[in-house]
Parts: C-alpha cells; sequence; structure tokens
C-alpha cells in the first residue's frame, strides 16, 4: 500500500501540483515563471473562443474513436474468449504485439499506408482493375486517405485498440457462460441474450476501456500532427506548442486544466447517467 | 522544426532523433570542480550533423573522449536547458535561439584565445546581428529555406512565394512547413514584409492570407516534406534546403530555388552553455571542428554550406560550385536572418497560427 501511495504522490500527484500552481503564474523572463495567482491564463483561454472550439474538436474526434474502438475491439475480444485454449495466448499476442513498437514508427508506417501511392491504393486499385471496372469507370483514382480527420481517427483507433481489448478481454473472460446458455434456454433470442446478459456482465470491462481510451485520446498531438492535414490540430497540440516553441508555459498549463476539468465533467456526466439506471453496477 | 540532411533513410533518422532526444533527457554528467579537467565532453548535437569519424578523430588528436546526445528542434534544446543544463558542454542551436539563449544568459562568454582556428572563419561571419563580436557562438553551418519540387510537375522553377500563399496552380500539391514563424514569416515575405515583423497588423494580413488559401495545402509538414515530395505525395514544398538536397540525390526529378522574395537565411552556432562541466576541453572541441581539415571532413559528410575558409580548401568544386548548397549573392540579398521576436511578438505568432489550424 504504501509504495504505491508513494508512487502516485511522486509521479503523479506532485507533476500535477506544480502544473496546477505554473497556470496561476506569469512568464516574468524567458526561463523564470513566477506564480502570482493571477487568472489571466484561464481567461485567455475561455475568452478566446478558438480554444473551446479546438476542445470541442478534440471531444467529438475521442468520442467517434472510442467508439469506433468499443466497435471492433467487443466482437474481437468475444472471438478469443471463445477460441480453444490453445490459441488463446497467441492471439492475445498478436493483440499486444504492437506495443513493442514505438508509437513514433506505428504511426510513420500508417503514413506509408494510407498514403496516395501507400499501400492501401494499391490494394484498393488491385481489386478495382481485377474487377475490370476500369473498363466501365475509367483508371483508378487514388482515393485521399492520408492528411484528413479519416486519417486521425483511423490512427487514434488503431494506436490504442489494445488498451480496449485487454480490459474488455478479461470481463468477458470472467463472463460465466452458465448464463448465457440459461438465458438462450428460457427462450431468449441471441440478440436479447446479447443486450440482456452479455452486455451488462462485461460493463466493468467496457467502462474501464472506455476510459482508458477515451482520455489519452483527447490529449493526444502525435497523430494529429503526424496523419491530420491543415485542420487537424487537437488541444494537445496547442498544449504542446506552449510548453515548446511559444514557451509559455502558464498558458499551456492552464490550457491542460481546462482539457481535465472537460474529461472530469465527461466522467462526472457518465456516472449520473449510469445512477439514474437502477440495478446495473459498474 | 527543423531537420539535418541525412544519407541515411528517412524513418530512421527520425527514429534516431527521437530516441536521442530520450536518452538525452537521461544523461546526468557528473559535475565535478576539477581543477583539471577530466579528459570528456558532452555534446548536443542535431541529427547527422557531424562527420563520420569526427569524434575519434577528436580523440585521437587530443585524447579527449567526446559523447554526443541528439535533439531534434530547437524548441527541445531550448527547453532542455532551461531549468538548468543536465551537463552539455557544447551545443548547437541555430542563430534565433543563440540570441535567445544570450538574452537568458544561459550561455557562457568564449575565450577567442582558446579558439584560434576562429581566423579559419570567412570575414563576413565574423561578426553578426545576432552575437555581436561572436562572444557566444562560432558559426557551424548555415543555409536557407527554398522552395523544393519535382521539375516534371512544374512549370519551370517556382520562383515566387505566391504558388504557396496566392494560387491554386498546383492546388491539394502543396505542402509548407509546420511551425508559426516559418509559415508565417515567408508569407510576409511574399507581402513585401520582413520575415520578423513585430507587427500586429501584418501578421493578421499573413494569417488570412494563409486561411484563405488553405483549401489548396495539404499540409504542414512538421518535418518531412522532403519525404513527401519524394514520394509524390506534394509537388511543391517549403523547406530547408538540406533537406532538399538529400532526396534530390535521390530523385533526379526533384530540384530547389529560393524565391526571389527571398528566403530564411539559418546559420547554427556552436555555443557553450552555463554550467558545462567542461568548458576548458569545450574550447578545445569548438577549435578543432573548425579546424581546415576537420571541418571539410564534416561538410564533405553532411553537405551543408560551410562558413569555413580553410575547410573549403579541401572541398571538391561539385560542392563549392552547387547553387543548392551555396546560392548566387542576388539570391541571398533578398534572405533574411530569423531574430528572437521577444515573448510578446512569439505570442502573436502563435495566436495567428493556432486559428490557422483551427480554420
Amino acid at each position: 500500500m504504501i509504495p504505491g501511495t508513494a508512487w502516485l504522490v511522486l509521479f503523479f500527484l506532485a507533476p500535477l501540483a506544480i502544473i496546477w500552481a505554473i497556470s496561476f503564474g506569469e512568464n516574468t523572463s524567458l526561463v523564470k515563471t513566477e506564480i502570482t495567482g493571477t487568472l489571466d491564463n484561464y481567461w485567455r483561454a475561455l475568452s478566446d473562443v478558438v480554444y473551446l472550439k479546438i476542445i470541442w474538436k478534440s471531444l467529438w474526434i475521442s468520442l467517434l474513436s472510442t467508439a469506433l474502438c468499443l466497435a471492433i475491439a467487443y466482437p474481437i475480444s468475444f472471438l478469443i474468449s471463445f477460441a480453444k485454449d490453445k490459441w488463446k495466448p497467441l492471439l492475445l499476442m498478436i493483440v499486444i504485439l504492437p506495443f513493442w513498437i514505438n508509437l513514433l514508427i506505428r504511426t510513420y508506417a500508417l503514413i506509408a499506408v494510407f498514403r496516395t501511392r501507400g499501400f492501401a491504393n494499391f490494394g484498393l486499385e488491385w481489386i478495382y482493375n481485377t474487377l475490370q471496372l476500369d473498363h466501365l469507370f475509367g483508371a483508378f483514382e487514388p482515393l485521399p486517405l492520408l492528411y484528413n480527420n479519416f486519417a486521425v481517427i483511423a490512427g487514434l483507433v488503431y494506436v490504442f485498440m489494445p488498451f480496449m481489448v485487454l480490459p474488455l478481454y478479461a470481463s468477458i473472460e470472467r463472463l460465466d457462460k452458465s448464463y448465457l446458455e440459461a438465458s438462450l434456454d428460457l427462450g431468449a433470442s441471441q440478440s436479447r441474450t446479447f443486450w440482456s446478459v452479455t452486455v451488462p456482465l462485461t460493463m466493468p470491462g467496457i467502462v474501464s476501456g472506455l476510459i482508458l481510451v477515451f482520455i489519452p485520446m483527447l490529449g493526444s498531438f502525435l497523430t494529429p500532427d503526424l496523419l491530420g492535414g491543415t485542420n487537424a490540430q487537437m488541444i494537445g497540440n496547442v498544449i504542446e506548442r506552449q510548453f515548446k516553441a511559444a514557451n509559455d508555459w502558464p498558458f499551456g498549463a492552464a490550457l491542460s486544466f481546462l482539457l481535465m476539468y472537460v474529461t472530469f465533467g465527461a466522467l462526472a456526466i457518465r456516472s449520473v447517467l449510469s445512477g439514474r439506471k437502477s440495478g446495473m453496477e459498474v | 522544426m527543423k531537420r539535418r540532411f541525412s544519407p541515411m533513410a528517412a524513418s530512421r533518422r527520425q527514429f534516431l532523433a527521437g530516441t536521442g532526444a530520450v536518452a538525452a533527457g537521461l544523461t546526468f554528467a557528473p559535475y565535478k570542480a576539477f581543477s583539471e579537467e577530466e579528459k570528456k565532453i558532452n555534446f548536443y548535437n542535431w541529427d547527422t550533423y557531424i562527420g563520420e569519424t569526427t569524434l575519434a578523430d577528436f580523440n585521437k588528436a587530443t585524447g579527449i573522449e567526446a559523447k554526443m546526445d541528439l535533439f531534434a528542434d530547437n524548441d527541445e534544446l531550448f527547453a532542455k536547458l532551461k531549468e538548468g543544463n543536465p551537463g552539455y558542454d557544447v551545443i548547437v542551436p541555430t542563430n534565433d535561439y543563440v540570441e535567445r539563449m544570450i538574452s537568458a544568459d544561459m550561455l557562457v562568454p568564449l575565450d577567442h584565445g582558446k579558439i584560434p582556428n576562429l581566423s579559419n572563419i570567412e570575414e563576413r561571419f565574423r561578426d553578426t546581428a545576432f552575437d555581436p563580436g561572436r562572444k557566444f557562438s562560432i558559426p557551424y553551418m548555415w543555409g536557407t529555406i527554398c522552395a523544393g519540387y519535382r521539375k516534371s510537375k512544374v512549370e519551370g522553377t517556382p520562383n515566387s512565394w505566391k504558388l504557396f500563399y496566392e494560387s491554386d496552380k498546383h492546388a491539394g500539391k502543396i505542402a509548407l512547413l509546420g511551425d508559426a514563424q516559418n509559415v508565417i514569416g515567408h508569407a510576409l515575405k511574399y507581402l513585401g514584409k520582413s520575415l520578423n515583423s513585430k507587427d500586429p497588423a501584418e501578421i493578421k494580413m499573413a494569417e488570412e492570407l494563409i486561411i484563405a488559401n488553405k483549401k489548396n495545402i495539404k499540409v504542414f509538414a512538421d518535418d518531412n516534406g522532403q519525404d513527401l515530395l519524394a514520394s509524390g505525395e506534394v509537388d511543391i514544398v517549403q523547406e530547408w534546403n538540406g533537406d532538399i538536397l538529400q532526396v534530390m540525390e535521390e530523385d533526379k526529378d526533384i530540384s530547389l530555388a529560393v524565391p526571389k522574395e527571398g528566403g530564411l537565411l539559418w546559420e547554427d552556432g556552436l555555443c557553450i552553455p552555463k554550467g558545462a562541466p567542461h568548458p576548458m576541453n569545450a574550447h578545445a572541441f569548438i577549435n578543432y571542428l573548425i579546424d581546415g581539415e576537420a571541418g571539410a571532413k564534416i561538410a564533405d559528410y553532411i553537405q551543408y554550406a560551410t562558413p569555413n575558409a580553410a575547410a573549403k580548401k579541401h572541398m571538391s568544386k561539385e560542392y563549392l560550385e552547387n547553387t543548392a548548397i551555396f546560392p548566387s549573392a542576388e539570391t541571398l540579398a533578398n534572405c533574411e536572418t530569423q531574430v528572437f521576436l521577444g515573448a510578446d511578438a512569439t505570442k502573436l505568432y502563435d495566436e495567428a497560427w493556432t486559428r490557422i489550424n483551427a480554420a
């Protein structure tokens, strides 16, 4: 218990407190920041609508990507959980394998997949030509897959997928399969069984997956930077710039905390909503 | 962000830059108050920005063991040293960051008596506005920001920034750099203003110009414009000349030009940061880097323009007459060196950049 707490205080709460303090500070010189208790940084972020717009954009991109992650990860976790025991380690390994590669490299790899003369377009072109569609509609036009919101969302889903699969797999694995048989024996349809039995029983895994994926997505800056187009900027990019190019740590700290409040807000809404549904334990 | 010429594949280089950055963060050289310095030096450099054997040759010549860490851009260098020097002896910031670090009192004044090779440096580089009298920085390499282009896709040469900022001629096939000061700065250049303008009205004009042309721009490329050009993703790209030079070697259909409005002229300086544990060795190292023969080996490997007259004597005609490395005097006349704008103007640029990206 003590090492855990010490770890949390030292590497999470203490740095967080420092950033929180800096968010009430001012730059007095190029290298000095003084904590003056000013609210100017927050005021600057809230008075210019552009920052709220960027937070909003980060929110919907992250929400959409999280939803896609869930939709893709759920069947995958199910598949692994219901696979023969000897296959399970291998299948899990395939999910975890990308973790062995640096995030930067994985993202660069996506550039090679999505660009105009990339693997995705080569593949599509091959299918198009094999189906002889070029005789009907003319030569294949490569799709613009890179440098737009699609690329950012695809990148986020790809990068964060394992964080969704693992908690889902854990909770599906714990699911007592006899409940499913009971439900089916008692006459419930497959879909009724899924929605009324499977989903509620795996809800803890779903919720931890959602949180594990959504929160880091909200603050990501590498993916929009590398895969996004000219309007891909998410709030993480703005914050990163304040700590580097703009050299304005107090403003960056204030933006970080605004983002955190938004995250808390989202979590609070979730717990209010789940509190309304009686009898469902999350 | 700026990156250096490298003969290696892009992904490997970028990876190295990334890991180098991490490794640098972990390096804490011990502070030792020896009267005589231990035979060591910590060099903090750009990736692939030194000769292949330079560090080993230096060791042979002086017995001093040089250890090199890498940074990816000036912001990273500055952010790392801002909270105190983690143990570096020699760093290589670009001119505006040399200025920034001087004004933040982060550099040690150089003892020119310990750098006799200073006489190798060309006359015009021996004094400069950003570091009067060269008190804090010794010129290492210099270059420009230019227009890289695919010859078969562009009529003539891209001799104006108009193609980037106010034209749909290459719609969807244009990449600009990825940082506020360079993208806005060259828009200002196109508008006939100074690259270093601090005038809010002028910056606003540049912002509106870029937003209006955003539909034609494919991407603001941080550090991979040359790769986009090489892979055919874009036809014209705003880039550091060294990066374009690299892909020009691999693809003969690629070339570069400095537009007539002029581009950014940059220069990297060798400096000693405050708190350097081995200042004596640092002076010896800087002196070695601007030695004629050693300097030639470096320039030959990294293919940047050297300000070192003694090194030029050892260089091939091919290198010396390459206008992509050494632009003509007329071209250079319109180019401008970036100066440190101060905190208020930096904020103006950053806010404009945020709006441009959000538009």
